[in-house]
């Protein structure tokens, strides 16, 4: 198989202060190569935006720090790099989408402006240049009326066409790499289906390589080639998405699965996992699941299970599979 | 001994009158757009537009839409918190849709509200005890002594414990304060409950443990749910007939299985399509909408889907489909039928 574009070694990213640390991201494996789209699945706290942030370097300061591990991108690892040398590799390289597109796009700023903000500071491009080719991508990424909106403000368009805009920003330096956090979570449905299609859409265009992190499964099955579920902090199973929605092995993957309802089936009564996450200051030695798993062991709570690969290509945490 | 004869006739009367609970007709909500120095009324936003439904006894009926449909709005309306600019809403055989003050007070216990951010909907000042016992204080349906009680009995209903009762919401989780709303909406034995959006903000683990919850009280306390959701899975899981809104408008209301196997508005069929299933296998064909939802404020002529629909006729966009039973139970607004 072909070098991966992007892999993750060992990354710890903590939240220190006087007198506690968090484990947002402890000692997570990850590997991505060109043209794949990988998930990563988990619920709210399990570190999956924080794994993000710290790809692109951009962990809260102060109290956020990378406290160990690599990610090796391209040949170089990204934590070595300066800050200098790094601000030529985020939007050139690298991008990112996020949630909630009023949010990230700046409000007084046009959008013809914050597009070309991104080939001004990468290519040796004139304004012009820059202006035509921002208008270029709008038009490529189905915005209407491409050349009037780039003088238009972000509150003046719709949820799902502030998010073709950040795509088209997020990609006019055809980054080879694009990190998209919850990108359709604050949108409905329809326009949801609409996004998610131009996303496959880049991957396929300018050969990008995709990692989406997302809470909701249905999109996983729509959108992965592979698939990372993270649980408190840590990777706890790691597959390519077919197997992972016909043969989830962690228990935890598998009670995720077992309490969404079902467009298509009816349940009667849904799985639903007891207690909640553990708390990220006070993690338990042994596995982190333990107190919510149903097949759970006295052995489980002495000691952390390793990162297995059970079968070829198919890694799980969990020492009853 | 005349008094419980009459009470069981009347009862025997408004049982066969009907069973609806509730029952809400050609309801309107226009909210006016005013402009200039004198605020004056230059346009409405319709955000609900002739809404007809009811409601059985025992019945959970879902309402699905995109943002800005007119669910929560018509939701609130039914709760009588926003004022109908038309139609009527009949409750338990009664027309609140004018009542004031005292009667309006008296009507209300009957029925509650859950909201969907927990966070935003208990009082942060306010320990447990308070919230859940607040409506029952407020109504006088209980002295201080007797509204404790319950309160730890209703904490103890929705899995959460009664030494809780003496803490503060952010001593506790999402999943938790959500359980703590819905045991304030307990507090006054409602027969009805409108829960909007009440697990959208929760965790998928989460989710399950409050749905399962709601599905459980509504066996034990006899209650009617309209639950009011963007999540099309959810609302099939939960519903026994779910209405299908878009831009202030009913566009197909049916049966759960017969809507979900068989939906017949293109807007339905293409909502359906849209949500994306975690089983592979089970994933139908995807029919991408062009566009975005028109605004409510300048709603299309004719049938408001026919600017998305990929099945428009040239009559759709002059003449509005009215909502009509195609099949015994199942309603649908569209020209096509």
């Amino acid at each position: 198989m072909a070098e991966p574009l992007l892999a993750i070694r060992d990354l710890k990213t903590y939240f220190i202060s006087k007198d506690v640390q968090v484990h947002a991201v402890d000692g997570i494996d990850i590997d991505v190569f060109p043209r794949q789209i990988v998930c990563i699945v988990g619920e709210s706290g399990c570190g999956k935006s924080m794994t993000s942030l710290s790809i692109m370097r951009l962990v809260p300061q102060p109290r956020g720090k990378i406290v160990s591990g690599e990610i090796q991108f391209d040949g170089r690892d990204l934590l070595k790099l300066t800050e200098k040398q790094m601000t030529d590799v985020r939007g050139n390289d690298i991008s990112m989408i996020f949630q909630e597109p009023m949010t990230a796009l700046n409000p007084v700023l046009t959008i013809g402006a914050q597009i070309t903000e991104v080939l001004l500071r990468h290519r040796n491009m004139t304004k012009r240049e820059a202006m035509a080719k921002a208008i270029e991508m709008l038009q490529f990424v189905g915005v209407p009326r491409a050349s009037e909106i780039v003088h238009e403000y972000p509150h003046q368009l719709s949820g799902g066409l502030r998010q073709r805009v950040m795509i088209a920003m997020a990609m006019v330096c055809e980054p080879k790499l694009l990190i998209a956090d919850e990108p359709t979570t604050a949108l409905d449905v329809t326009i949801q289906a609409q996004v998610l299609e131009l996303m496959k859409k880049m991957r396929e265009d300018f050969n990008t390589a995709i990692i989406l992190i997302t809470h909701d499964l249905g999109v996983v099955a729509d959108m992965a080639d592979h698939v990372v579920v993270m649980y408190a902090g840590q990777v706890v199973e790691q597959v390519n998405a077919d197997d992972l929605f016909h043969s989830p092995l962690h228990p935890y993957t598998k009670a995720l699965l077992e309490s969404i309802p079902s467009l298509e089936e009816e349940k009667e009564v849904l799985y639903s996992i007891p207690g909640t996450v553990p708390d990220a200051a006070a993690y338990p030695v042994g596995c982190r699941f333990a107190d919510r798993c149903p097949i759970a062991q006295p052995s489980c709570r002495e000691k952390m299970p390793e990162l297995r690969e059970v079968k070829p290509g198919h890694f799980v945490r969990c020492d009853l599979v | 001994m005349s008094e419980n004869l009459t009470a069981v006739v009347n009862d025997a009367l408004t049982a066969n009158s009907s069973d609806n609970l509730l029952e809400i007709k050609n309801l309107k909500k226009y909210f006016p757009i005013t402009a200039g120095l004198l605020r004056r009324t230059v346009g409405h936003v319709k955000a609900v537009d002739d809404v007809s439904f009811t409601l059985k006894a025992g019945e959970t009926l879902g309402i699905v839409g995109e943002s800005g449909c007119g669910k929560s709005t018509m939701g609130r309306m039914v709760m009588r918190v926003l004022e109908p600019t038309d139609g009527s809403i009949i409750f338990d055989g009664q027309d609140i849709t004018k009542l004031e003050g005292k009667e309006l007070r008296r009507i209300r216990p009957k029925f509650q509200m859950v909201f969907q951010d927990p966070y935003a909907s208990l009082n942060p000042k306010m320990a447990v005890e308070e919230i859940i016992a607040e409506p029952l204080v407020v109504n006088k349906a209980a002295t201080r002594k007797q509204a404790i009680e319950r309160v730890s009995h209703l904490l103890e209903r929705v899995g959460l414990r009664g030494e809780d009762r003496l803490r503060y919401p952010h001593e506790f989780s999402g999943g938790q304060r959500q359980r703590i709303g819905i045991a304030r909406a307990l507090a006054l034995n409602p027969k009805l409950i409108v829960a909007d959006e009440a697990v959208s903000a929760l965790d998928v683990s989460i989710q399950s443990q409050i749905l399962n919850l709601m599905v459980d009280l509504k066996k034990e306390f006899n209650l009617s749910y309209i639950f009011i959701s963007h999540n099309l899975a959810v609302v099939r899981h939960i519903s026994d007939r779910v209405g299908v809104m878009y831009l202030g408008h009913l566009v197909e209301f049916s049966g759960k299985a017969d809507l979900y196997n068989h939906p017949l508005h293109p807007y339905t069929e293409a909502l359906l399509s849209a949500a994306p299933e975690p089983k592979r296998e089970n994933r139908r064909e995807r029919i991408i909408l062009q566009g975005d939802v028109p605004s409510p404020a300048n709603p299309p002529k004719g049938c408001p889907f026919h600017t998305r629909c990929p099945k428009v006729m040239d009559v759709c966009r002059s003449q509005r489909p009215a909502l009509r039973e195609v099949s015994p139970g199942h309603l649908v607004a569209c020209h096509l039928y």
